[in-house]
């Protein structure tokens, strides 16, 4: 049988090919066999965590918590220069400059994320604002959440800055950030489940050394990543007890 | 702890003299010059058991003006305002020491006798059934929550 490798859905869509590259270089460097499963939604890849379906993941930091904590996976490496950071945006025509000039009643736009979407809310609390005053709408991609604020159906949109930076540049033109999160201690995990956990080492040596061979580099292009830094225990336990100062 | 000195204070101050648990004191220098926490910025720090700080990032040393250097190795309550009660710490470490999650609004003290509001949520760093330390997360508040909190403060001094 073959192990069960996801990456969460919150990756840009012009990586899937780097990511399906990247798993055939991980087969052969660990002589392993592994299967890629992308999945649509956070929703349709938490209900294969729980089923015990995975055992490799680059989770998000959110479910990096329940994995790490509740499902024994182990942290092995994290993208170098790669932070989860949020943005807030509106229409370039909006009256809005900053958050504190939001009322109750905002509707928002934001995928199902839940990482990107807790920092967001996070971020519209010196607003007086939570889930119980705004009004909020799901997508399933983020260029559907720029759709939305061209054509004025949510006065903000929640995205991960790095997949906003990624939208086109004439979208852009059309959207205005009016705050974002500097946070920087908190990234994607690629993290080992159980049946894995055995190969941690093996996985982590050959992540730090992708740089070292043409191959490898060119892997790493592919899913615009420069390097992997490892990630021990304890680190990743840091970062999932600040998830959990901010989860309420 | 040492003293707060003139030299480091910016504008017009009043004295104020903590008298601690085991007999120590500490004057600090305070001013009314408020500096907003920015938007988007996370205070992320730790402590061991005792709460002397571990680890800092940047935004709690901008936000302290304080240097990285003078911070690690110290009590937290460094950044201790006289405005805040004393209640309001016995409470939190009474419910982080228990395994739970404290949250507040917190006046903060800067090293220029400034200081600056935050929502700040602490807790319990459990590895393998212990608490080694404790993890603290501040963020910026909302102008209302920080009027009910003053008006609460004042109660409670």
């Amino acid at each position: 049988m073959p192990h069960n490798f996801t990456v969460s859905p919150d990756f840009n869509p012009g990586h899937i090919s780097g990511w399906y590259i990247f798993n055939t270089w991980l087969q052969r460097a660990i002589n392993e066999e592994i299967h890629l499963e992308l999945y649509n939604s956070s929703d349709e890849q938490r209900k294969a965590i729980a089923d015990d379906q995975i055992d490799l993941i680059y989770a998000n930091p959110y479910d990096a918590t329940v994995l790490v904590r509740d499902k024994g996976f182990t942290p092995i490496a994290r993208a170098d220069n790669k932070t989860d950071e949020a943005i807030i945006a509106v229409n370039h025509d909006s009256p809005i400059q900053n958050v504190e000039q939001l009322t109750a009643g905002t509707r928002i736009s934001s995928t199902g994320d839940p990482d990107v979407r807790m920092m967001c809310m996070i971020m519209l609390e010196p607003a007086g604002l939570d889930k119980d005053n705004t009004v909020m709408a799901q997508r399933d991609a983020y260029i559907l959440i720029a759709k939305d604020l061209l054509k004025n159906d949510a006065d903000i949109g929640f995205f991960l800055e790095e997949t906003y930076n990624e939208l086109s540049e004439i979208t852009k033109k059309q959207l205005r950030p009016i705050v974002q999160s500097q946070i920087h201690v908190i990234h994607h995990l690629l993290l080992a489940g159980p049946k894995l956990a055995h190969k941690k080492d093996e996985i982590q040596s050959s992540l730090l050394s992708m740089n070292d061979d043409p191959k490898g580099s060119g892997v790493l292009k592919s899913l615009s990543f420069e390097s992997w830094s490892a990630v021990e225990q304890e680190e990743a336990e840091f970062m999932i007890d600040l998830m959990d100062t901010l989860a309420d | 702890m040492k003293n707060m000195m003139p030299d480091e204070i910016s504008g017009e101050y009043r004295e104020h003299t903590f008298k601690y648990h085991d007999n120590t004191e500490r004057t600090v220098l305070i001013t009314d010059i408020e500096t907003p926490l920015p938007e988007g910025r996370l205070i992320v720090s730790r402590t061991d058991l005792n709460g002397v700080i571990t680890e800092v990032n940047q935004s709690f040393i901008e936000m302290s003006a304080y240097h990285k250097d003078e911070l690690i190795g110290q009590p937290h309550c460094i950044l201790r305002h006289p405005d805040m009660p004393s209640a309001a710490f016995s409470d939190l470490w009474e419910t982080v020491k228990k395994g739970d999650k404290w949250h507040g609004y917190v006046k903060n003290l800067r090293k220029d006798g400034g200081f600056y509001w935050v929502y700040a949520t602490v807790i319990a760093n459990v590895r393998k059934g212990e608490i080694t330390g404790f993890t603290s997360v501040r963020r910026r508040a909302s102008r209302s929550k920080i009027c009910e909190a003053e008006a609460l403060y004042k109660t409670l001094q």
